[in-house]
């Protein structure tokens, strides 16, 4: 009995490390060059989170990459999400490409090794990160390690109705938010039972694209200090959150989550601001391509997101964030991997092609003046504000989108009113602790 | 002349006990082969899907895990932070016991309400059975997105009808209050299986028991009090006992009723884990916390640890349940 017992205790280890199946330990970043794709005819696999009209633009560049190289093949499997692609990296089955929608991954991506370093094959190639502006740069890399390169940008702005302003009287759109939220207050509409028929903004923290990180930028909000410790309690994300909680409580939580609730789905043609519920928006890019197939007749216009009243420099920056694509440690052909992840990150055609395409924002300096793209006055500004200095993104860290995740929960609270206003420096205090504590645990591989 | 068993035994009898002994062995040997090979493929998935998960779990759980890399032994962390650092679990686990304690008493007498009706109907009894059990046909994803169609403040046909008679409807699944009161109307929707099981139960109550209840002056509720519940107890103890067990388990409801009501985040499946517990954490169960850990935070090793908690918990629920219940649960033939 006793000898049973020590039998499977020294198993346990064994199972439980065959249980994680293809788990590494971490990725060797390597100086050495390595192997440069032989030309030998080989098929590849590209794993990308698009679906239906996006997957076909996407795979027209595909195509042209292949033509480009006629000796790599590519077999293409869209809709994948995250959670997949690491079932893969665990399984040791991964394609040799990945793309993922979410940046709030780099981290558990480079961080455990499960991309590879791609530093060795850029400098190999010399591919100049400099090429990629500063906040795309911050989002593909982690803990100073380059394991991803972007695949088009999403950045925000503000949408607004231009037949909803020219009859409220308003001449050009809000550049501080105390003119947004007296030009909102002025576009919004009441039912007769008091409901909210069309609002001129929803600042709600969590509706469509309102959400906390998109703002940050427009009050030079940041999330860590230069020590890595999350600076949630301080006076910029204080003005961000009086500023909210104001505006949600002209239009009453109540009213204002029924009105949400019946807005209709983010990703549909019953999209409020598309179908005129919403006077002005903060949404992405790709929202002009949903409006011209969708509600093609919408008279609407495009300008950056208003800034702190006492910030007004800011004007013109925004929030970017975008679409990563990385090379698994156990891809089975790194070399022509690579190739094909230099094709869709950098060559100008091919970032053409998905910006007219997808009506993504390209992710390099050539891209952005590349002659093929089509911007029209919608779409300028997005790559405008993509430009601009004070463009920001929210820095990849060890817990994923858990910090993201942890602050949401509290906004929740905020602006339902549960938190009142003298607690809210000594609540973002505690939000503060409690991320800093899961970053040092996951940091030093702890308990979270 | 004393005759010892030995010497008097018949001659070559001492040659053969030990033969038939050993041919008896044999048999028996070939017995439990064949009942091992007919058990085989039982103990085959029993080991795979269940004891080794189970074994490497139990590992895992004192470890730090990110799935991608190797996993790292930290002795008990997982459980000090369980205890004493997660400030979301203790809402979580209240949400989880706020379903336990109202819902599955709710769907029990629910269930036996539907079941007693229907027991007494005396025409389109097939008709209703039907129509009772079909909501539990219908997958909980499918039915979950239905019900917060259904109840959406201000599209949905429930508060239309409401405001209707005057009646301002709740803000439903929009609402911390009214969040988990939706999810439990949800559940007494799909209470089909109880309420079968329930209909069996009853019907099977030995008529001659209330008919000797009713010769002896015994009205509708006592012959309910001392005849029907008494003989039906061991059904309401399956039901209350599997009821913890998929409270304690609750998940799938949750997790699509938060991810679609959150304010237009139903296309948005990138983002979809930023709503989970929506709205204000009510509907944030133990099992979503644990799912949201392990594979949305990456932290597989304090996912590990929640579910040996929670395998802990069921067994000890469980048990609890089951030794009180000789108090109320009549078995067949048994006097209490």
């Amino acid at each position: 009995m006793r000898r049973s017992a020590l039998a499977i205790a020294a198993l346990l280890p064994a199972l439980a490390v065959g249980a994680c199946g293809g788990g590494g330990s971490g990725g060797n970043s390597s100086s050495k060059a390595p192997p440069k794709y032989d030309g030998k005819p080989v098929t590849i696999t590209l794993w990308h989170g698009f679906t239906s009209r996006e997957a076909g633009i996407l795979n027209g560049v595909v195509k042209d990459f292949e033509r480009t190289h006629p000796t790599i093949k590519v077999k293409t499997v869209g809709g994948v999400t995250d959670d997949k692609i690491v079932a893969a990296l665990r399984g040791g089955n991964p394609p040799d490409v990945a793309q993922s929608f979410s940046t709030d991954n780099t981290g558990a991506f480079c961080g455990s090794g499960g991309w590879i370093d791609l530093k060795p094959y850029m400098d190999r190639d010399k591919v100049a990160v400099a090429q990629f502006p500063k906040a795309v740069q911050t989002y593909t890399t982690f803990d100073g390690k380059r394991c991803a390169l972007p695949m088009m940008a999403d950045v925000y702005g503000l949408y607004y109705n231009k037949d909803m302003f020219k009859k409220a009287g308003i001449a050009s759109p809000p550049k501080t938010f105390s003119e947004l939220t007296a030009d909102a207050k002025k576009l919004t509409v009441k039912n007769g039972d008091g409901s909210i028929k069309v609002a001129g903004f929803d600042p709600t923290f969590g509706f469509y694209e309102s959400v906390h990180a998109h703002y940050a930028p427009l009050f030079n909000a940041q999330w860590q200090d230069t020590s890595g410790k999350s600076t949630l309690a301080t006076d910029p994300w204080m003005k961000l959150l009086r500023w909210q909680k104001d505006l949600v409580d002209w239009y009453g939580y109540g009213k204002l989550t029924k009105f949400n609730a019946g807005a209709g789905e983010e990703f549909s043609a019953s999209n409020a601001f598309e179908k005129g519920k919403l006077a002005m928006n903060m949404d992405g890019e790709f929202r002009t391509a949903f409006i011209a197939d969708e509600a093609p007749h919408l008279n609407y216009g495009v300008a950056p997101m208003p800034v702190d009243d006492s910030q007004p420099e800011l004007y013109g920056g925004g929030y970017v964030t975008g679409n990563i694509i990385g090379i698994p440690k156990t891809a089975k052909n790194k070399a022509a991997a690579w190739e094909l992840m230099k094709y869709l990150a950098t060559d100008p055609h091919a970032l053409a092609t998905l910006t007219n395409g997808l009506k993504n924002v390209p992710t390099t300096a050539t891209g952005l003046k590349s002659p093929e793209i089509k911007a029209d006055g919608n779409f300028q500004p997005f790559l405008d504000i993509f430009e601009n200095e004070h463009t920001q993104t929210n820095p990849p860290t060890a817990i994923g989108s858990a910090n993201q995740e942890l602050f949401q929960n509290f906004l929740a609270k905020w602006q339902a009113g549960k938190v009142p206003d003298s607690q809210l420096a000594s609540g973002l205090k505690g939000v503060d602790q409690q991320i800093d504590a899961q970053i040092q645990n996951a940091t030093a591989g702890q308990a979270p | 002349m004393t005759v010892s068993g030995v010497a008097g035994a018949r001659p070559g009898a001492l040659a053969v006990a030990p033969e038939r002994r050993a041919a008896k062995r044999k048999a028996q040997w070939r017995r439990r082969r064949m009942v091992l090979l007919m058990m085989s493929p039982w103990i085959v998935g029993f080991t795979v899907f269940f004891g080794y998960p189970l074994i490497a779990n139990a590992y895992l759980s004192f470890t730090h895990y990110d799935l991608l890399s190797s996993p790292r032994w930290i002795g008990t962390r997982n459980y000090d932070f369980m205890f004493s650092g997660d400030k979301q679990i203790w809402p979580a686990v209240k949400n989880t016991l706020w379903f336990i304690a109202i819902a599955v008493p709710l769907q029990v007498i629910f269930a036996f309400g539907v079941a007693q009706i229907v027991a007494r109907a005396r025409s389109g009894v097939g008709f209703f059975r039907t129509v009772f059990y079909l909501p539990t046909l219908a997958p909980p994803v499918a039915a979950t997105l239905a019900f917060v169609f259904l109840f959406n403040p201000a599209t949905g046909p429930v508060n239309t009808i409401l405001s209707k008679i005057g009646i301002e409807g709740p803000l439903w699944f929009q609402s911390p209050s009214w969040s988990k009161p939706s999810l439990t109307l949800l559940a007494l929707w799909g209470v089909g299986n109880a309420m079968i099981i329930f209909l069996a139960a009853i019907l099977d109550v030995p008529k001659h028991l209330h008919e000797s209840a009713e010769l002896d002056g015994a009205g509708w509720f006592n012959r309910m009090r001392y005849v029907t519940l008494p003989s039906i107890s061991p059904v309401i103890l399956f039901s209350v006992v599997i009821g913890v067990i998929q409270g304690l388990q609750y998940f799938d409801q949750a997790y699509v009723a938060s991810t679609v009501a959150a304010p237009g985040a139903a296309g948005n499946a990138a983002d979809s884990s930023i709503n989970l517990g929506y709205p204000e954490g009510s509907t944030l169960m133990y099992p979503v916390l644990l799912y949201q850990q392990g594979f949305r935070y990456f932290n597989m090793g304090y996912a590990a640890a929640m579910s040996i908690m929670l395998l802990l918990v069921s067994l000890v629920v469980t048990l609890l349940i089951v030794r009180n219940s000789n108090r109320w649960v009549h078995a067949a033939g048994g006097v209490k």
